[in-house]
């Protein structure tokens, strides 16, 4: 390992061009705590309206709305980070079928049309073409959620990001972000099962996103150097450090404390703080997640 | 025919004349580069000495950033190059990200990817890259791998046990090889970087394509 030669030889790198800086900014962040939210809000609708159709079925206007106004958003972060914007077009003309932008790029469009007609039926109040349109969409979805993780593990030598673990925690993110969003949004709409059936899915997705991240943060450095490398930037102090734990703690420790509570006492006011820490936590963890293999000297 | 780069680390100097060489040639813009020399000094005082080691693009065979580019911007030349085209990239620096040596960058001019094409536009021309004429002592060596009679092959053949790859463990299958290298000199992660990384400034982080 890279820290025993340090160790050995006391190599310092005495004359080199400077460390490029962050290359995928916050706006990157924004992108996929958007689509986090975007799809998760689907992937809930689709499971509110199989357990609870009376209640859920009040929602499907709101929550086609929401969603695309956030996978909107997705998409006007995605675009304001490009260096050269106005060749966005050159995507779907010069596609290369490897790249998990432009596969991610069509699938993205297509959600995002799916949803338009989600909300033009839900407007129309054609609940039956809803359906069957938002059981493909919710399907869609899927493959939308997770082409980001795609994307971070086709960065060869950015080691933290691997698909598998990448993939798992961007499910649970668009799990979490979407039951939060639910939870906000269903106010009176729901009733108290289908809040507590919603609180549930937060918790767990909180619950098993935390046991991810704590598995990589113990155990991620014994398997390779560059994560070893890269963990340090959060285990050595500093403003990663400190955003990591609160983002650990904003996202998951507190809301899964939260639910708990809500449950025992009966309290929507709890439940309803829990899904608002965890959408403002997301931003953090993810944001953390994101910039610390990017420090990671590559050459 | 399938090009490829050699550099000898022990006839490498340090001179930075492949550095500037390639700067003129490709006029590449200030505060980036397609090819520099990096500096490491090992050992403890007076026990001490520097390693010098040219770095640039390793047209891999397997080359991530071809591979995540949504565009085909960069793309494979029929000679084994790792081209970019400027016109086409939409400056999503998805390859800067999937480049594991570092090699590209966004060009704060264009606003486009860029890196070390080999000098394509000079092989093109039958002629050498930029850096193997500026270097001194012919430490630089290019040539076809696929032709045994070439340079590059013969190199390869006499110096087998020391030809090296950087991180061959990436599965990106360089075509670029050195020859007298260690991990010191190869692995980025084996050398202390303290802050400014140079012994004449004070730069920390450079700013990527002028803006963010």
């Amino acid at each position: 390992m890279a820290h025993e030669i340090l160790a050995a030889t006391n190599a310092v790198v005495t004359l080199d061009a400077a460390i490029p800086g962050i290359v995928w900014p916050w706006l990157v962040t924004v992108n996929m705590w958007a689509k986090s939210i975007g799809t998760g809000v689907i992937f809930m609708l689709f499971m509110l309206l199989r357990m609870y159709p009376e209640q859920a079925g009040k929602l499907r206007l709101p929550t086609a709305i929401v969603a695309f106004v956030f996978i909107n958003i997705f998409l006007l972060f995605t675009l304001a980070d490009l260096h050269q914007p106005f060749r966005m077009w050159h995507i779907f003309v010069y596609s290369n079928w490897t790249s998990a932008i432009a596969i991610g790029s069509f699938m993205a469009s297509t959600f995002l049309g799916l949803l338009t007609f989600l909300g033009y039926m839900a407007y129309k109040k054609d609940y039956a073409m809803f359906d069957k349109v938002l059981l493909w969409t919710t399907i869609l979805a899927i493959p939308v959620t997770l082409y980001t993780a795609g994307l971070m593990a086709q960065c060869t030598a950015r080691e933290l990001w691997q698909m598998p673990t990448e993939s798992a925690q961007m499910i649970l993110a668009a799990l979490l972000s979407g039951s939060a969003f639910m939870i906000l949004m269903g106010g009176s709409t729901l009733n108290d099962k289908a809040k507590n059936t919603l609180g549930v899915v937060l918790g767990l997705s909180a619950l098993m996103a935390f046991i991810i991240y704590m598995s990589e943060y113990i155990f991620g450095p014994m398997k390779a150097e560059e994560v070893a490398a890269t963990i340090d930037y959060v285990k050595s102090g500093g403003q990663y450090s400190v955003m990591f734990w609160i983002g650990q703690w904003m996202t998951y420790i507190l809301p899964m404390l939260f639910i708990v509570l809500s449950r025992t006492s009966k309290s929507e006011s709890i439940l309803k703080l829990a899904a608002i820490l965890a959408l403002v936590g997301l931003a953090i963890v993810k944001h953390v997640w994101l910039m610390i293999p990017q420090l990671l000297p590559m050459s | 025919m399938q090009l490829g780069f050699l550099v000898d680390l022990h006839l490498c100097m340090g001179c930075k004349g492949c550095e500037v060489a390639c700067k003129v040639e490709n006029e590449v813009p200030l505060s980036t580069w397609r090819l520099r020399v990096k500096y490491v000094d090992v050992g403890t005082f007076p026990e001490t000495r520097r390693t010098f080691t040219p770095l640039r693009c390793n047209h891999c065979e397997n080359a991530p950033c071809e591979r995540i580019c949504p565009v085909s911007a960069l793309h494979y030349l029929e000679n084994g190059i790792v081209n970019i085209d400027k016109e086409r990239c939409i400056g999503c620096a998805g390859c800067v990200m999937a480049c594991p040596y570092g090699a590209i960058y966004i060009d704060p001019q264009t606003q486009t990817a860029d890196k070390c094409t080999f000098c394509a536009h000079r092989v093109a021309s039958s002629m050498m890259p930029a850096c193997v004429v500026a270097c001194p002592v012919q430490a630089n060596i290019f040539g076809d791998l696929e032709d045994p009679t070439s340079n590059i092959s013969k190199y390869i053949q006499i110096h087998q046990g020391g030809v090296q790859v950087r991180k061959p463990e990436k599965g990106t299958n360089p075509h670029h090889f050195y020859v007298g290298g260690g991990n010191v000199t190869l692995n980025p992660l084996a050398s202390h970087r303290t802050h400014g990384h140079s012994l004449f400034n004070n730069i920390t982080t450079l700013p990527i394509g002028g803006h963010h």
